[in-house]
């Protein structure tokens, strides 16, 4: 076993050069001017334009809200699944992380559509729906992972000592799963905020989110105003994944 | 009582689920140009899709080459790199572990657009030009993370005296690779590459960014290009049906074929 750890190297070389460089240059274009002066304008621009800041503060709160219905819908679901008592197939399961490949855009637009179709008008609402129908089986799978693999014989325990069953669930299954529902919660909320087109398919270009307006100033050649608001978006990932530890185990097995 | 609410909730959420899925389903019979508008039962898009005679843009069929040609050069490749990669990993030790660790994880945490946004950086500041390489490089970089995830357990499940021993027998290092780490580390592999595979199909936002402006479509970028314009080609109801159904099927055999094995095991 010499120097098998070498056989990194090739990785670790691939990271920086895809991984590390291009963060980098994400902050290196946020602090430059279009002549490739230090500047700070472009920082400054973003906390003076009302329409960003406006998206900004909507993304979050459609985030915000698009996980709370989330974990509102999907961990009842998930404890369900988990349970030997009230799911027995496999194929359950299946039908709920199936959704996940098949085309996001295709499914959006076909929400869209049959939404318009229903006479419902695209707005607050629908945007809502859609993404609760587009992210719901990344909250789901998690949390049903890690409530699958844990040991039932803890709820027994506290049944046993004289917990009642709600009081067994909120006290013993609920912090045990936590792992779980970090990591949807990772899975739902940065992506959220972060979509392109699907918001403006779901609300016929009504309402836009973070990630459009990124989309828009790098389409049209504005770079390094793209760059400082992919920069702002990077250290809200920061902040956020600082509550992240179990984020692999939960993850493990998607398959 | 109670198992009748649980099994209710969980069909409802998924008929909600299904509803669009369904609906795509149903108007792929009908040869209207709009999605939501009945014209009659007609198997004609079906026809137009497998003889590549669209009513719309002929292009639909090129996009899904592409996809699927990308898919699989970026899962072979990741699988390969991330395999080797884990074994390295599995190997080290303190610091440079966890900093390599860290490096892997980042594309995960990252959202679409934060890759494809750096990533277009990275091409513009070397004068890449952007077309099928950058693509190829770019869903490379997001999918090997998570190849190197799914091999990693089998590492760490293995028994590392089994190596040792073939070497004691007689094996050179390299027979030791093929006959006793690699057969060890294949489903981990195999989990890794369909794992990468559908990353790839799926992938819209990265692919947005690294494309360049040759023209180059994926299904994703094709749809996308296609709504702005207003009105999807009818052709894609029929795609998309037979790709929910195929996966259907594949999602079920794999998962049927679990079972019985975990069900021998336990008999056993």
């Amino acid at each position: 076993m010499s120097k098998r750890s070498n056989w990194s190297i090739p990785y670790v070389i691939f990271l920086v050069f895809f991984v590390a460089l291009p963060l980098v240059l994400v902050m290196v274009y946020a602090f430059q001017d279009g002549q490739g002066r230090f500047t700070l304008e472009n920082i400054t621009k973003f906390f003076t334009d009302r329409d960003a800041l406006s998206t900004f503060a909507v993304s979050i709160e459609v985030a915000l809200e698009n996980t709370g219905l989330c974990i509102l819908l999907g961990y009842p679901a998930a404890w369900i699944l988990a349970n030997k008592q009230y799911n027995k197939s496999a194929v359950t399961i299946v039908l709920f992380i199936m959704p996940m490949w098949i085309n996001a855009l295709m499914r959006t637009l076909a929400t869209a559509q049959l939404f318009t179709m229903l006479g419902i008008t695209l707005g607050k609402g629908t945007l809502l729906f859609g993404m609760v129908y587009d992210y719901l089986p990344f909250m789901i799978y998690p949390i049903y992972n890690i409530l699958a693999k844990m040991d039932k014989s803890y709820v027994e325990a506290a049944v046993d000592l004289g917990a009642t069953p709600w009081r067994a669930f909120w006290k013993v299954t609920v912090p045990l799963s936590m792992p779980g529902v970090t990591s949807g919660i990772l899975m739902v909320f940065m992506p959220t905020v972060s979509t392109f087109a699907i918001s403006e398919f779901l609300t016929n270009n009504k309402i836009k989110l973070f990630g459009t307006i990124i989309q828009e100033n790098i389409n049209s050649s504005m770079w390094n105003y793209g760059a400082a608001l992919a920069f702002v978006m990077l250290i809200i990932i920061g902040i956020t994944t600082l509550f992240d530890q179990d984020k692999e185990e939960a993850e493990g097995g998607l398959i | 009582m109670k198992k009748f609410f649980a099994k209710l909730y969980i069909w409802v959420l998924l008929v909600i689920l299904y509803a669009p899925l369904v609906f795509i389903a149903v108007f792929s019979f009908t040869e209207s140009k709009v999605l939501g508008s009945w014209e009659g039962f007609s198997p004609n898009l079906y026809r137009n899709l497998l003889t590549g005679q669209m009513q719309g843009n002929a292009s639909l069929l090129a996009a899904v080459k592409n996809t699927l040609i990308i898919a699989v050069i970026a899962a072979a490749v990741s699988t390969l790199l991330g395999t080797v990669a884990a074994i390295g990993i599995h190997n080290m030790k303190g610091r440079a572990k966890k900093a390599v660790t860290f490096l892997n994880n980042i594309p995960m945490i990252n959202p679409d657009i934060i890759t494809g946004v750096s990533l277009f950086l990275l091409f513009v500041f070397l004068h890449f030009s952007q077309g099928y390489t950058t693509v190829i490089l770019a869903h490379i970089t997001f999918c090997t993370p998570y190849v190197v995830l799914s091999v990693l357990p089998k590492l760490q499940q293995m028994n590392p005296n089994i190596y040792e021993a073939a070497l004691d027998l007689g094996a050179t290092p390299s027979q030791a690779l093929r006959k006793v780490l690699i057969p060890q580390l294949k489903p981990g592999m195999v989990s890794g590459f369909i794992l990468a595979f559908t990353m790839s199909l799926d992938d819209f936002a990265v692919t947005f960014f690294t494309r360049g402006t040759i023209g180059l479509d994926t299904l994703s970028t094709y749809i996308y290009t296609d709504a702005r314009k207003g009105g999807l080609t009818p052709e894609l109801r029929p795609l998309m049906t037979l790709i929910f159904l195929v996966i259907l099927v594949l999602l079920i055999i794999i998962n049927v074929r679990q079972d019985r094995l975990q069900k021998q095991n336990e008999n056993r």
